[in-house]
């Protein structure tokens, strides 16, 4: 499903058939999916309005007015059934039940990035409050909405939760002025919490492990810490430091090499295949020679939130790598083998990494940087893909599907599909 | 009288320095020696006889006598004089007392030469202790410089270290200030914080209660028609029993997730029991070699008794299964006990190994080393000799190889073969030739000896013939009736051993005919034929005919 301006456009994944055309009141500013991918809703953050489209019924419709209470955040409940739309100034978020028509309030929701978190299986879900300048994390059952636990955190100010894949622990972090994460069990215990420094600036991101055996911290200090899920202490340190020397780390440096043009075939005006071959530059890997030092950039200092740290994490799907990258050397992407806990491969690309994802079911990494070119990586190798489209089609963001047979690349104002063929074995 | 300073000396002629010194001289008596050096100058002999002279004229002989007399006997000679009083000299006395003087005087001289040699001795010794002491004052100069020197560096040392001490008590004591005043500061920011907090709150509060209470027509939902519950569960309603459901349920949920992680550790921890338990046997295992040593047995005898009492023991309790606390520290404690043992084993083997690369002990362990150690050197030997027959024959088959490529010597070669071939098949053709030649005339020799023997056989048929006529005729007349019948057989016997004698001769003729199949055949064959075919000529001549033919068919076989 994509939407443009104010229309919803469903195609089909496979064919990239229009499916189902929906229009809307007001331009939409996101778009989700019902877990059950029966429903979408589309908000329009600026009327305050949420509608949701079925795919079966294409007649039926939903509309929820938030009126003047606003709206700054909607998303589905893990059952599909549930709308939570969080009203403007985080005054509460009201759950719209689909099937009773119903209605709920939540107070004092807190205004942070990830305020709201839901379990792997959709059971539960974490709530972040903040009443009296104490915060407290309640946490609901999903089927009938019904308060289990409230407890209050022990943060200054809190930043984020985040539920571990087995939905037995919650992790909870502080804000950047502080390096603290706390480790709630599902009922509410504190489990343990862990400072690595203080003072300077801390936590930035972090990552559970798919099977919650690990969970990456990574701090503005450039190092990523990793807790073991038995004693939730630190079992190693990475670091990302400019220059690497290790010699068993692989160095893959993406170059350009710009295509040869026989001046004779130029004709004018020049076809259009000819003239995207010409500026569209083809690149491809080559393997460095360790040691190698990578672009470091300076972040001003006088700013707040620098650009500095590990700001992205992820784990594979198969639990055998982590994907980090440093804000301090954009270009580079870290992957680090958690069977051994060493540094396992660095991407170093052209341009600032945008974003990258695993494949959900291969330890595939889809990595872009804001150009042309999508680039992928796997324990054998790593390939840089030309988007062939003419023009310029620069990808900011990614997204696998969920079989791991294609992605969508979007760029600002188009996508595309990239499928991936499947080794006949 | 050793004084020789102070010498009254009767009043003599300019000589007075001489007699002073001979009179000098004289006083130095033995016992008294002076420790001062005396260089005196020896007198001459010339000098002795104007000594002598100076001393003693023939004035005053007597006086001169008296005054010698005197002075023997206060030295304790025996007086010159004879025994009376009268001024007769004892000559035997006066020689005597000479050579007492004489040897007196060889014993001083002797004397003043020791003395010399020790004073020179001793000047040496004195020199050489001054330059020692000399030396040593400069040594002990030069240290008590470098002492000096030292101390001032350790001076400066020690001030650096504690000017680096406090200048790192100094960035600590800044240190320690900057993080106060970050946790002032902090503790500032969050108190304003919390107030603005607070008054952001308030508003919120207002602005909530101005939005409840509006109560906005606008704030509804619209909806076509309920949707189905994904579950297809009917809504319920929130009352305690959901409650008390919802606990229970969350409390399962942790229950199960903390019996699987348990789980998981139960598996881990029985698998490294196993672990240990397989190197604890290992371990053992390694250990036994120990007892072929005789020197450690008295150490192993008792432990190994233990351990094998300890497996013994853990074995049966089938260890793994249980869990409690001391039967996990046996285990643990055993292993270490091994592993130290093992350890020591090794470290023992080590010193064994550095001992015997002094030779010291013999042990079997040292002796299969060294039998290692000269078989693998005489592998290595072997190794080399293999490589270096490799090498050489290598070589030997490039150089076959090689030689044959050079053009000219290969051509030549080439001729010499092809030479020697040629000439080869040269002689086997002359002889191939001449062979052919002596068959052709044998066979011109046969068939003439054919003929002739046709022809005799024909004269000897008529003669036979003529003879049988007469014998018959007279036969004929004599037995008309008797010997009819006899004489066709006798001659039919007669033609039938002819044939018979013919066809054995042409069967003894071919056998000759096939060994003279070969190409080196012999003339003294050919002779052969030649007499035999004569002889048997000579013998059956009716058969020459036949003969011939069948000579002809043989020499056609021949030359098949």
């Amino acid at each position: 499903a994509s939407c443009v301006q104010y229309r919803l456009v469903v195609r089909d994944v496979n064919t990239l058939q229009i499916l189902q055309l929906y229009t809307c009141l007001d331009q939409i500013q996101y778009i989700e999916w019902s877990s059950d991918s029966l429903f979408i809703l589309c908000a329009m953050y600026k009327r305050g309005i949420v509608q949701v489209w079925s795919l079966e019924q294409p007649d039926w419709h939903c509309k929820i007015d938030e009126g003047s209470a606003g709206l700054v955040a909607s998303c589905w409940s893990p059952d599909g059934r549930h709308i939570l739309n969080t009203t403007e100034f985080h005054l509460r978020i009201t759950v719209w039940s689909l099937c009773t028509k119903s209605v709920s309030y939540i107070k004092y929701p807190k205004a942070c990035q990830q305020g709201i978190a839901f379990t792997k299986d959709g059971r539960y879900m974490a709530v972040a409050e903040r009443r009296d300048c104490k915060d407290f994390i309640s946490i609901f059952v999903c089927s009938d909405w019904q308060l289990l636990r409230h407890f209050d955190s022990e943060t200054q100010d809190l930043f984020g939760i985040e539920w571990a894949p087995n939905g037995c622990v919650l992790a909870v972090w502080d804000t950047c002025l502080e390096y603290k994460i706390l480790l709630y069990s599902l009922d509410g215990r504190l489990l343990s919490t862990y400072r690595a420094y203080e003072w300077s600036l801390g936590i930035k991101s972090i990552a559970w492990s798919p099977s919650s055996q690990f969970l990456a911290i990574g701090s503005y200090d450039e190092k990523v810490r990793i807790l073991n899920h038995v004693t939730w202490k630190k079992i190693t340190e990475f670091e990302h430091p400019a220059t690497i020397t290790n010699t068993k780390t692989i160095v893959y440096k993406e170059v350009e090499k710009s295509p040869s043009v026989e001046t004779e075939r130029l004709s004018f005006p020049p076809t259009r295949a000819l003239a995207s071959s010409l500026f569209s530059t083809q690149s491809k890997y080559d393997i460095s020679q360790v040691p190698v030092s990578l672009q470091c950039i300076k972040p001003v200092a006088d700013r707040a939130n620098p650009k500095m740290g590990i700001g992205m994490l992820a784990f594979s799907s198969d639990n055998c790598f982590l994907a980090t990258k440093n804000d301090n050397i954009p270009n580079a992407v870290w992957i680090w083998d958690i069977q051994k806990l060493k540094l396992f491969v660095v991407l170093e690309q052209l341009c600032a990494i945008q974003s990258f994802q695993w494949d959900p079911r291969q330890p595939r990494l889809a990595v872009c940087t804001g150009n042309s070119k999508v680039f992928l990586w796997s324990p054998a190798g790593c390939v840089s893909v030309q988007v062939p489209m003419e023009g310029d089609f620069q990808i900011v963001s990614l997204s696998w599907h969920s079989s791991g047979d294609s992605m969508v690349l979007l760029s600002k104002d188009n996508f595309c599909v990239c499928y991936l063929e499947r080794e006949e074995v | 009288m050793g004084d020789w300073k102070t010498i009254t000396v009767p009043v003599l002629s300019s000589d007075s320095k001489n007699i002073f010194q001979y009179t000098s001289e004289k006083k130095i008596s033995p016992p008294s020696m002076n420790s001062q050096v005396l260089r005196l100058p020896l007198p001459s002999s010339k000098s002795m006889h104007s000594f002598f002279s100076a001393f003693c004229t023939e004035e005053n002989i007597e006086q001169s006598i008296s005054y010698l007399n005197r002075e023997l006997t206060t030295l304790g000679f025996p007086s010159i004089y004879a025994e009376s009083k009268g001024k007769e000299l004892n000559l035997i006395s006066i020689i005597n007392c000479m050579n007492e003087l004489l040897v007196l005087q060889h014993k001083n001289l002797r004397a003043q030469e020791e003395v010399e040699m020790q004073h020179l001795k001793l000047g040496s010794d004195m020199d050489h202790l001054q330059n020692c002491y000399a030396k040593l004052k400069e040594q002990l100069e030069l240290s008590k410089r470098e002492i000096v020197g030292l101390q001032e560096r350790d001076r400066q040392l020690q001030s650096k270290n504690r000017n680096l001490h406090q200048l790192l008590k100094n960035e600590k004591d800044e240190v320690q200030k900057l993080q106060n005043i970050i946790s002032s500061r902090a503790t500032q920011y969050n108190h304003d914080m919390k107030r603005k907090e607070r008054e952001y709150n308030k508003l919120k509060e207002r602005l909530h209660q101005l939005v409840m209470n509006k109560k906005d027509k606008k704030i509804a939902m619209e909806v076509l028609n309920y949707v189905g519950r994904a579950d297809g569960k009917r809504g319920a309603w929130r009352t305690d029993k959901t409650e008390a459901r919802n606990e229970e349920e969350m409390y399962k949920v942790l229950l199960s997730d903390y019996e699987q992680r348990q789980k998981q550790l139960l598996v881990e921890n029985a698998e490294l029991k196993k672990v240990l338990q397989q190197m604890k046997k290992e371990i053992i295992s390694l250990l036994p070699p120990q007892k072929q040593k005789p020197k450690e047995r008295s150490e192993d005898g008792p432990v190994l008794s233990d351990l094998e009492e300890d497996i013994g023991e853990l074995n049966k309790e089938n260890m793994w299964e249980l869990s409690c606390e001391t039967v996990r520290e046996q285990l643990t404690n055993s292993i270490r006990k091994q592993w130290r043992m093992l350890k020591n084993h090794v470290e023992k083997l080590d010193n064994q190994v550095s001992r015997v690369h002094s030779g010291a002990l013999n042990e079997k362990d040292v002796i299969s080393r060294e039998d290692h150690e000269l078989e693998t050197e005489k592998l290595e030997l072997e190794i080399q000799q293999c490589k270096e027959m490799i090498k050489t024959q290598q070589q030997l088959l490039q150089q076959q190889l090689m030689s044959p490529c050079d053009d000219d010597t290969t051509l030549l070669l080439q001729d010499c073969y092809l030479l020697e071939e040629r000439e080869r098949l040269q002689e086997e053709w002359r002889l191939f030739r001449e062979q052919k030649k002596n068959f052709e005339k044998e066979r011109r020799s046969f068939t003439e000896a054919a003929i002739r023997l046709g022809l005799e056989r024909k004269a000897f048929e008529e003669d036979r013939g003529a003879w049988l006529k007469q014998q018959f005729l007279s036969m004929s007349t004599d037995y008309k009736h008797s010997e009819n019948v006899t004489t066709p057989s006798a001659f039919l016997g007669s033609s039938d051993q002819d044939n018979r004698l013919a066809k054995s001769t042409s069967q003894q003729r071919k056998p000759h005919c096939m060994l003279s199949g070969p190409v080196s055949a012999e003339p003294c064959q050919t002779s052969q034929y030649i007499t035999h075919n004569s002889s048997s000529a000579a013998s059956k001549k009716p058969t020459g005919d036949s003969k011939s033919n069948q000579w002809v068919e043989s020499d056609k076989e021949e030359t098949e």
